[in-house]
């Protein structure tokens, strides 16, 4: 009988700097598993943001270009422009994506370039130690909103899926989760999907992935994914925002 | 081939297609932005990349990200947009990739003004970015020097895989003068499999390439600074340009002046000898590496009294100036900023004052 199950050849084998419960490692494993699928490897290019996964090219076995905080799309506009017979995917937090490289994302999505990005959503920065993200929700308590935050000075959760959803240039926009196996499986249907329509040059593509942070949150690997289930996934709602199809 | 009658601006825009360079990221800022109205119709004629990007801030990723998967690749900008741009090219020099950026100098600090400046020498000289790098930086005096060098620019960013800079002024940017653009000056490009990111395919190699500037242990990031200030050093004996206008007199004075103020000190300089007065100038040609030695060597000539610094700037460059001089002679500074440029009379004046 063969493996069932083993290691895709586009992860490395080295031991993770993420913490326990982390879901960066699920995310991973589901982009490399597509990669391979897809037969890709050779042709890729991805980007690492500032924040935890800065290290991801410590885990994937692809070329690797490591951005600035937030520069990631415009770093990928680059390549992907040059070399479009390449395929290009930027791997982002939510500070990184959503608060520093605000400007970044949105214009890479409406210029419609044709790269990938998967983007980490776990409601607060992780390696910086906890700080409050754009994406932190109401009352969620982080360092430098230590009562919890406060929509009255801070806003309300930016929500990106929604935002970019509402962009009228062709994309596939989506937002997933990993926190259950049935949410693990859509996730990687929809990462598949959007190096798909990278593949087949049609569009810009976006995943959303909402995700835990247990050592920031302050609770166990478990806790942290009845948390995100209750908490998260109310308000920022799994599904796709925008197929290229419909347009 | 023959001489054309071109713009500043345009003749960089052709000089970067002649050397081989077919991407081109920018966003719009007076006064440079006829670079980008010339490219948006020259590159499609040649295959080529044209992209306006949101912001300098972006623009300096795109070529970061160019120029990380080897392909050559030039912005234009001008001061407040290279500020935004320095972000990237700190972070560009301390992953080693090569690439061109065009500073068409206008008047600072802030949003300043919109006419000729070299404010910002300190800033490509000495970093404008963060940490330890520098840019092999590039000073033209006309139209026909902006286009060699920007052709050259190319080569050195592949030989040293660091970004070059041209450092003009919203003069040369802005006025026409005949030029050519020498085939000569086109090379190949250098062939980058062993650090680039273009593919494991396209190098048909199963080694993966990491472009990146984060070094988390001290050693590596220790080591990482010490294979840019070999890089550096290797500039400075190797890089170093300069031009002498009528240093084989018994000059009185050396002028150290570059760029458009060089141009209006030469004519100084031939007027003054009209009166039998004799003053030398060195133009740095390159501003990193700075013509040390040679300026030392003309400050010391026997009659040599004193050395003026004549900038477009409040005294930056003089810095350097005094530097090489090693404290020999007495170092003088005349600038203005403003947008006006001094004229030959001024200079005049300032020079019979020192006599």
């Amino acid at each position: 009988m063969g493996k069932a199950f083993s290691r895709p050849e586009s992860l490395s084998q080295t031991m993770t700097h993420y913490c326990p419960g982390c879901t960066h490692g699920i995310v991973h494993r589901l982009v490399a598993e597509t990669i391979d699928e897809l037969g890709i490897a050779g042709r890729t290019v991805g980007i690492a943001p500032v924040g935890c996964a800065v290290l991801a090219y410590n885990y994937f076995n692809l070329d690797f270009q490591e951005a600035a905080h937030g520069r990631a799309p415009a770093m990928a506009t680059g390549i992907k422009r040059v070399r479009p017979d390449l395929i290009v995917f930027t791997y982002q937090g939510d500070g990184d994506l959503a608060s520093i490289g605000m400007g970044e994302i949105i214009h890479a999505a409406n210029r419609g370039e044709k790269f990938t990005t998967i983007f980490i959503n776990n409601a607060i920065y992780g390696m910086t130690g906890g700080q409050m993200a754009p994406t932190t929700m109401p009352g969620q308590r982080a360092t430098t909103a230590p009562t919890g935050r406060d929509t009255d000075a801070t806003g309300m959760p930016i929500r990106m899926a929604n935002l970019l959803g509402e962009l009228v240039t062709p994309a596939y926009v989506t937002r997933q989760a990993v926190l259950k196996p049935q949410q693990i499986n859509k996730a990687k249907k929809a990462i598949k999907k959007a190096f798909e329509y990278q593949v087949e040059g049609r569009c810009f593509s976006f995943v959303e992935v909402v995700s835990t942070c247990p050592t920031n949150w302050g609770l166990t690997p478990l806790d942290s994914l009845k948390w995100a289930q209750d908490n998260l996934i109310p308000y920022y709602e799994l599904g796709d925002y925008k197929t290229p199809d419909e347009d | 081939m023959a001489k054309v009658l071109m713009k500043g601006n345009e003749a960089i825009g052709e000089a970067a297609i002649r050397a081989g360079c077919k991407n081109y990221f920018a966003y719009p800022i007076t006064p440079q932005s006829e670079v980008a109205e010339y490219l948006v119709k020259r590159l499609p004629e040649e295959g080529g990349v044209f992209v306006q990007g949101e912001s300098e801030v972006a623009v300096g990723y795109m070529i970061f990200g160019a120029a990380g998967c080897g392909e050559r690749v030039m912005t234009t900008s001008s001061s407040p947009g290279v500020s935004l741009m320095s972000e990237a090219i700190s972070y560009i020099a301390a992953a080693q990739c090569p690439a061109v950026f065009v500073n068409i100098v206008r008047g600072g600090p802030g949003l300043g003004g919109i006419l000729p400046s070299q404010g910002d020498y300190f800033q490509a000289t000495k970093g404008g970015g963060h940490g330890d790098y520098r840019l092999l930086v590039m000073a033209p005096d006309g139209v026909q020097e902006a286009v060699e060098m920007t052709m050259k620019a190319f080569t050195l960013a592949e030989k040293y895989r660091n970004p070059v800079m041209i450092l003009g002024d919203g003069l040369i940017g802005q006025m026409m003068e005949p030029c050519e653009f020498p085939d000569d000056l086109k090379t190949e490009a250098t062939n980058k499999d062993d650090w680039a990111t273009n593919g494991m395919d396209y190098r048909k190699s199963d080694k993966r390439n990491l472009v990146k500037s984060l070094f988390l242990d001290p050693t590596e990031l220790n080591n990482n600074n010490l294979i840019l200030k070999a890089k550096y050093d290797k500039m400075r004996k190797e890089e170093v340009r300069y031009e002498e206008y009528n240093t084989q007199t018994d000059y009185q004075v050396l002028i150290v002046s570059y760029g458009t103020m060089s141009r209006v000190c030469r004519t100084s300089i031939d007027l003054l000898k009209k009166d039998g007065i004799e003053v030398a100038m060195l133009r740095p040609q390159t501003l990193f590496p700075f013509p040390e030695e040679a300026i030392y060597n003309a400050a010391t000539k026997e009659n040599c009294k004193s050395v003026i610094s004549i900038e477009m700037s409040m005294g930056q460059m003089v810095e350097d100036v005094e530097r090489s001089v090693k404290g020999q002679r007495e170092v003088e500074f005349y600038g203005e900023c403003g947008g006006d440029i001094p004229s030959p009379e001024k200079i005049i004046e300032i020079i019979k004052g020192l006599l």
